[in-house]
């Protein structure tokens, strides 16, 4: 994986930088030490590791304006972070960017229980907002696995999932209104402040959500809030096969069974964890589905009367229905150990996700047990199979030379098939700088061309998140002018990296 | 999280191969953050534990003397340990930041003022003769603390202002027999050794005296073993292997000599929970210390809190009908370090309590050890933050299971505040705790 080359120029004013940018944010906010700054070096994939130029750490708004102003002004790339939990690598730092962190702008700014709607800074871990809402029996949705740390602002960057976006949806989902700080510094307000009023407006905060850091800054957002589940319930189903399992999901989805999750666990995964619950599975379980329904007692009673037959049908040959909170949990538990089960396991492991069709989902798992027959790692898998959102788990030994490149072209093998199957190449992590050379393999060259110049449109000079996203660095002056005929580009001697 | 220490660094020291595979687990996934005191306040990643574990893998990695953005950073962690508690791949943060710290000590010069304070405390705390003397000079300089700043400042505000109990007499070494039935003598049901601590026999002897009467009345027997003291957590949270040492192995002898003795021992038993997680890791400790680890292991296997030791033996039916509200403090020693988070909470229902929690009651109160003295202002911020969320759920009674939180707290809180055991004995048949006797507790 490359990296645009770090402009010396910039990297040259470091100290006139640091001392300009602590003129606005106060001097205890930027850093500049070098001990200091490498604990900044990497978000949630340690791979990647960037020293970055600065570090600054803005406590409000105007702030954050200034900032971006003052770098605008002097060719200053900036890099947006929120608690580093992404595992796309989209806050790796550049090394002559400016790693602008949000981590102070952490407060729910108002809750507004009539409308179901808070206002909160980009900051604010996500399970912050559940926690300032839950006495009014409401919570903010959205869980990815990360929402005890990873910030709301991050999630919006990210256009962030979870175990219940099945139902639910995504983050793009229960965003309401953004205010946000363009590369220039302008501030702007898109969508509105409660859930009906931006109707009418050219979706641009739906173009920003998801748009990685690369279009402008988020300051603050409107978070749409839900009432809790009176009830939650979950099924475990035990299946003899991986085939099995996944014609369940397509089954309990056929039946207009909308699940608030379906998860999917392979026999490697169970192995792990039985090891950390000290609970053993049966023999015969290949695969292992969680399926939870919620809302009022009596709809979940039936739904649950509902998709147990469905999983009979399908050849389950083990079924457990919580019958309590605690049991609830206990069933859970498992999933949620999953990936530090298989942590200890093996040295190193790199999850990637993709996302393909639920009738797809056998036809892939076939091709990743080749792949790791072919590249000689391991791997096992856990992901959320009600959208066929696909986690393979594959591992290695970084201190083993070579082996980190093996499991990146077995991850990128996993992400084409994602592709190849009609899928995509990201679910819920985002591409970052971890699955951007891939995106040539999902879009065509034109395709790629029209959403750079939706980022030219917003970041002209290209300082905000290059390298991120896109395979090659946006030309905007030479959009500008662009002609293209039958897909020929007039551009196609721009480098590539 | 890949590390490139020299491997001639690894293979002088075993402390810094462990380091390296602590390192090793780490995924940098960032869970820990969201349970970081210091995190809360400095919203800053080097603040966190998992910039701290990045500052730690950089020093071992450069070798050499550590600089001193490194060692500060590493200073104000508290070692409240919520983030190996919630940490998702089993991290050991304890024994990377306490050998992190001895690797600090032994190659980083602190400036003169700090090296003088850091020897004071580490004399100071574990002799009680001497702390009571450092009170009673508190005394005399208390007036003057406005010319004072930070530590020195800390350490005049921390000097209690209502007069020290008298030493009491259950401190010295001695056995207490199991209490009579109807005037009869009651065979053993267990024989336990009470560490009955450095601070606490001179701070607060209630504790002591209140723990001693609970296991009685239980049919227990309670050992205080000549020659042990001071667990010396102290000297091992400011990297002090050397001051710590002497003290950890004269509590090994001083037990394992009861343990070996006639009547042998079923437990150690702590009734201060930072003492409790430090005695939990003598066995960690020692382990490369052929002529120690086998007893150091032996003493941290036979370590228990009170309140898992009661939850074991079953407490008895309460002989008075409270029903207060107690609002449960839970240390972080005790529920992150030693991960007991029910047991008292159970044990003071089963008491007859209604018991509260404290919301954000991760968060650490900013006592932990001498970090209040050392950190002033991270410590205040946290003890204003403890003290609100307390304040927020309308108890009557504050209760806890260390020391030292109750120092940092019990003057501001606006609540009676005492010691768990002091709540268990008063509800099976002791003495109401000095600390409720006479107050107006708030209304019903």
């Amino acid at each position: 994986m490359q990296m645009p080359e770090p402009n010396q120029a910039i990297i040259s004013q470091r100290d006139a930088l640091a001392q300009g940018l602590r003129q606005i944010v106060g001097k205890d906010w930027v850093i500049s030490d070098d001990a200091q700054r490498r604990p900044y070096q990497c978000d949630g994939i340690t791979a990647y590791m960037a020293m970055p130029l600065l570090v600054v750490l803005p406590g409000c708004a105007a702030e954050v304006q200034a900032v971006l102003r003052f770098c605008n002004e002097r060719g200053v790339k900036i890099v947006p972070r929120g608690s580093g939990t992404s595992l796309s690598g989209g806050a790796l730092p550049l090394e002559d960017g400016v790693l602008l962190v949000t981590s102070r702008l952490c407060n729910v700014l108002e809750v507004d229980a009539h409308n179901r709607v808070a206002r909160v800074q980009p900051g604010v871990p996500n399970i912050k907002i559940t926690e300032a809402v839950s006495h009014l029996g409401l919570c903010y949705m959205p869980d990815p696995s990360s929402q005890l740390i990873s910030t709301i602002g991050g999630n919006v960057a990210e256009n962030a999932g979870g175990v219940h976006c099945l139902k639910y949806g995504v983050t793009a989902n229960h965003i309401l209104g953004i205010q946000a700080v363009l590369m220039t510094g302008e501030m702007v307000e898109l969508g509105g402040a409660y859930l009906g009023a931006a109707e009418g407006e050219l979706d641009l905060m739906g173009v920003l959500t998801g748009s990685e850091g690369l279009l402008a800054v988020v300051t603050e957002i409107a978070v749409r809030l839900e009432p809790v589940p009176e009830v939650a319930r979950v099924i475990s189903m035990s299946f003899p096969s991986v085939e099995e399992a996944c014609a369940c999901v397509g089954a309990i989805i056929g039946v207009g069974v909308i699940p608030a999750g379906l998860e999917f666990m392979d026999r490697k995964v169970l192995d792990a964890v039985s090891v950390l619950i000290k609970e053993k599975f049966d023999d015969r379980t290949a695969a292992l589905l969680l399926c939870e329904l919620d809302g009022t007692a009596v709809e979940v009673d039936a739904l649950v009367g509902v998709v147990s037959d469905v999983a009979r049908a399908q050849g389950a040959i083990e079924l457990k229905v919580s019958t309590t909170e605690e049991e609830r949990q206990r069933i859970w538990s498992s999933r949620k150990l999953a990936f530090s089960a298989i942590g200890k396991l093996c040295p190193d492991y790199y999850c990637t996700d993709g996302t393909i069709p639920r009738n797809k989902l056998p036809e892939v798992l076939n091709k990743m047990a080749d792949m790791s027959k072919k590249y000689g790692l391991d791997y096992a898998n856990c992901f959320h199979a009600g959208d066929g959102n696909l986690h393979p788990i594959i591992m290695y030994d970084a201190a083993k030379p070579g082996d980190l490149e093996k499991a990146e072209e077995f991850g990128a093998d996993v992400l084409i098939a994602c592709v190849d199957a009609g899928g995509v190449l990201s679910g819920e992590h985002g591409i970052g700088v971890e699955k951007r050379d891939l995106m040539t393999h999902q879009f065509t060259e034109i395709d790629l061309q029209q959403q750079q110049m939706v980022k030219c449109a917003f970041d002209p000079k290209d300082l905000l998140n290059p390298g991120k996203m896109f395979p090659t660095l946006c030309r905007c002056a030479e959009f500008g002018r662009m002609h293209v005929h039958n897909g020929n580009l007039r551009f196609a001697d721009i480098p590539r990296f | 999280m890949l590390s490139h220490i020299p491997q001639a660094a690894l293979d002088a020291d075993p402390n810094v191969q462990l380091a390296k595979d602590i390192i090793g687990n780490c995924v940098h996934c960032g869970v820990c953050l969201s349970r970081c005191p210091t995190y809360a306040v400095k919203h800053e990643e080097n603040d966190s534990p998992r910039g701290r574990i990045f500052l730690m893998k950089d020093m071992y990695e450069k070798g050499g003397v550590p600089d001193a953005r490194t060692v500060e950073h590493l200073d104000r962690c508290l070692t409240c340990l919520a983030c190996e508690a919630i940490c998702p791949s089993g991290v050991e943060y304890s024994k990377l930041i306490a050998h992190g710290r001895e690797y600090v000590e032994e190659h980083y010069k602190r400036p003169l003022f700090q090296r003088a304070v850091r020897e004071l405390l580490v004399r100071l705390i574990p002799n009680a003769r001497l702390f009571r003397l450092a009170i009673f000079g508190g005394r005399l300089g208390r007036p003057f603390r406005s010319l004072f700043s930070g530590t020195l400042r800390a350490m005049l505000d921390m000097v209690p202002t209502t007069p020290l109990p008298a030493p009491s007499p259950v401190d010295r070494p001695q056995t207490f027999l199991p209490a009579p039935e109807g005037g009869r003598a009651v065979k053993p049901r267990k024989r336990v050794a009470l560490l009955n601590g450095c601070v606490q026999t001179v701070l607060d002897t209630a504790i002591n005296e209140a723990t001693i009467r609970l296991l009685q009345r239980h049919g227990v027997e309670v050992v205080v073993a000549a020659g042990s003291g001071c667990c010396g957590a102290p000297a091992e949270h400011m990297g002090d292997e050397a001051q710590a040492l002497p003290l950890v192995k004269a509590n090994i002898d001083a037990w394992l000599r009861e343990a070996d003795g006639p009547d042998g021992l079923d437990a150690i038993v702590i009734n201060t929970s930072g003492c409790g997680t430090s005695i939990k890791a003598y066995g960690h400790a020692l382990r490369l210390d052929p002529a120690w680890a086998d007893k150091a292991a032996r003493v941290s296997a036979m370590a228990r809190d009170i309140t898992e030791f009661m939850v074991e033996i079953g407490l008895q039916k309460p002989t008075i009908p409270t029903g207060l509200r107690v609002v449960y403090h839970s240390a972080c020693s005790m529920q992150h370090g030693q991960r007991i988070v029910n047991q008292p909470k159970d044990l003071l229902r089963a008491a007859g309590f209604s018991v509260l929690d404290v919301p954000e009651g991760y968060l650490c109160c900013g006592s932990a050890g001498t970090y209040n003295l050392l950190q002033p202002d991270i410590a205040n911020e946290l003890k204003a933050r403890k003290l609100k969320n307390i304040r927020s759920v309308q108890a009557q009674i504050a209760a806890s299971g260390n020391i030292g939180c109750m120092t940092q707290l019990a003057g501001e809180v606006g609540l009676p505040f005492v010691h768990t055991v002091e709540l268990l004995d008063w509800a099976t048949g002791g003495p109401e705790p000095a600390a409720i006797q006479g107050q107006k507790l708030a209304a019903e």
